[in-house]
């Protein structure tokens, strides 16, 4: 048997390629195309931090919006209201979702299943209501306009292509952050904790330390995603915000296949570009989402990606065993 | 305040805090017998008071026929709910369970939507709506009903868990279910019943409550969410602990309505789910060993 050589470049094919697509893709598509794109790549950010928090550290969040909603937010008054620069923008983005991750984390990450899941739940509705009722900040239900879109110094991007590098850029930087995560300390000690948490702790992993960190980070996630969105479409609303949102980020996320980052990046794609697909059924959105949901849990509990996997896993072992009874021939 | 502006606060949040609590009895019923939390539960509620709608305004079946008929296939729903959506991975973990209940919430949703209609609709109220005076307050006769129908559903809930044999099975069952497996009682059927009970509860708390507050297609996520939190509240798996903390949470609800404004007010259950999750998650009468995992 062959003994297969791991070497260091291997492991970057997948996102060689990735990236070479995506650094191709707007030469092919219309622009409306492209602004959809650039909506998947938001919400692929969105998703690949939820995919840490969910696949990885096996917590759960189905308030994650609220965190995509602050950083919207935060970016907006911070441009509009004090019309500072965007990236102070960015960085109170940044800043403001994960220290709210923190404040809420803290006491949540201690609860596990059905009770962590309503907490976020929870949490979600509470700053959706935040953001409708706080209006002298937020604007309330009518939102915030005319917020300026990213620009280094005199340069503003406000082109789609422009906005798609962007955005993509960041979404793939963020890729490898995920991927360093991943094959770190950090990533084996989340999954020691996903395997089980007793077990970790009784290894010595700090379980309540690293849940919290991943925590923040996939809030910090979302807040860019959220900050990317308030420049890209220069306004904002409470209306992306709500739990709605939140569950088609756990749509995306489990769709795709929670064990995996890359299955994130499936599920957006699968999740953003479908509506589109399906706009003659535009109504029944809601239903098909549903049995879209249900059937992948149901059939194919593992997602999309490692679903893949699996299937190329079986065929590769059949074919091994008709070699291995030819070859007794 | 007056004290009959503070008494029309507590009548009204009753009021609302029983729904809640027939919710909460919905959730604790099923994770009593498998362990489960329904994210559909709020779902079932919505779909008593629209259902019982159609069948007396277009099928113009007579008031008290149209409101037992939506419990009926309310039931009929949630059991079909539990052999198609819940039955076939029965064994998975939380999370997966927790997102499969959420699809069926959506699309419950998603379906009433369609079939049933985008606006909201109501019943008439069951014995007329002219106010009765109690100290200063304005009670509607329906709220009399509401609460009439809570007590007996508390009553006939312990009769059924502590003296029927399918009551004790339940009880059997969540406390250890392997065990119940071993002494024979059949668990997986178990699920369907609970299921099926659950639904037709809260089609009940749906039908009782459309008189007042109307029903639209879009009610059940909120419903589910503060049933949570008043099941949590009283105690997971404490069925008389859950009505009472729905009715705590309809009276702090109506009281924050007064207190501060009608735009915070669905904040209020929520905060108090969070507060209750973060310094007491075995709730006002839960025993202190119910495992947070």
């Amino acid at each position: 048997m062959q003994v297969k050589n791991s070497g260091i470049l291997k492991k970057y094919i997948p996102l060689a390629v990735f990236s070479l697509a995506i650094f191709l893709l707007p030469v092919y598509i219309s622009n409306y195309e492209m602004k959809t794109l650039i909506f998947v790549g938001i919400n692929a950010i969105v998703a690949m931090g939820l995919c840490l928090l969910m696949g990885y550290a096996g917590q759960i969040s189905i308030g994650h919006a609220a965190f995509y909603g602050i950083g919207a937010y935060a970016s907006a008054i911070i441009t509009t209201t004090y019309g500072l620069s965007v990236w102070i923008g960015f960085l109170a983005a940044i800043l403001l979702s994960g220290l709210v991750a923190l404040l809420i984390g803290m006491p949540s990450l201690r609860l596990k299943g059905h009770y962590l899941a309503m907490a976020t739940l929870g949490f979600g509705e509470i700053m959706y209501v935040f953001f409708v009722e706080m209006d002298q900040l937020t604007g309330g239900t009518e939102g915030i306009l005319s917020i300026p879109p990213l620009s280094i110094g005199k340069f503003a991007f406000t082109t789609s292509k422009q906005i798609y590098y962007v955005v993509w850029i960041i979404a793939i930087l963020l890729l490898i952050v995920a991927l360093n995560v991943i094959h770190s300390r950090v990533g084996r000690a989340l999954r020691a904790v996903h395997g089980s948490e007793i077990a970790a702790q009784a290894m010595g992993v700090n379980t309540s330390k690293y849940k919290i960190q991943i925590f923040v980070l996939s809030a910090v996630y979302a807040g860019i995603a959220g900050s990317l969105y308030a420049h890209f479409v220069n306004f904002i609303n409470p209306s992306p915000f709500t739990l709605n949102f939140s569950i088609i980020l756990v749509i995306i996320v489990v769709v795709g296949g929670m064990s995996s980052i890359w299955g994130a990046l499936v599920g957006s794609f699968v999740m953003t570009l479908l509506p589109e697909y399906l706009r003659v059924f535009q109504e029944y959105n809601l239903i098909i989402y549903a049995l879209i949901l249900m059937s992948v849990m149901i059939f194919m509990p593992s997602g999309l990606v490692p679903g893949f996997f699996n299937l190329v896993n079986q065929f590769k072992q059949k074919e091994g065993i008709w070699r291995f009874l030819e070859s007794k021939n | 305040m007056q004290l009959s502006q503070i008494l029309q606060f507590v009548l009204s949040g009753l009021s609302a805090g029983s729904v809640y609590g027939f919710t909460a009895l919905g959730f604790t019923i099923i994770f009593n017998a498998t362990g489960i939390i329904n994210f559909a539960q709020g779902e079932f509620v919505m779909l008593g008071g629209l259902i019982s709608v159609y069948y007396y305004k277009s099928l113009e079946f007579p008031l008290f026929f149209a409101c037992l008929a939506a419990i009926l296939t309310v039931m009929i729903i949630g059991a079909l709910f539990e052999r198609l959506a819940i039955y076939p991975r029965r064994n998975a973990s939380v999370i997966t369970l927790i997102i499969i209940t959420i699809g069926g919430s959506m699309f419950l949703k998603g379906a009433a939507m369609h079939i049933l209609g985008e606006d909201p609709v109501a019943l008439p109220a069951f014995s007329g709506d002219k106010p009765i005076m109690f100290m200063g307050a304005a009670v509607l006769p329906q709220v009399i009903w509401v609460a009439g129908a809570t007590l007996v559903a508390v009553v006939l809930l312990w009769f059924f868990y502590r003296k029927t044999i399918l009551g004790k099975a339940m009880r059997a069952s969540s406390d250890n279910r392997e065990a119940a497996k071993i002494v024979g009682i059949n668990v997986s059927r178990l699920t369907l019943y609970s299921f099926a009970f659950s639904a037709a509860i809260g089609a009940f708390a749906g039908v009782v409550v459309t008189p007042i507050s109307m029903a639209v297609f879009e009610m059940g996520g909120m419903i589910g969410l503060k049933g949570f939190a008043a099941a949590i509240l009283g105690g997971l798996g404490n069925p008389i602990g859950s009505v009472l903390g729905g009715l705590v949470l309809g009276v702090l609800e109506s009281l924050s309505i007064g207190i501060i404004s009608s735009g915070y007010k669905d904040a209020i259950s929520l905060l108090v789910l969070l507060v209750v999750l973060f310094l007491r998650p075995s709730g006002l009468f839960g025993s202190a060993r119910e495992e947070r995992t």
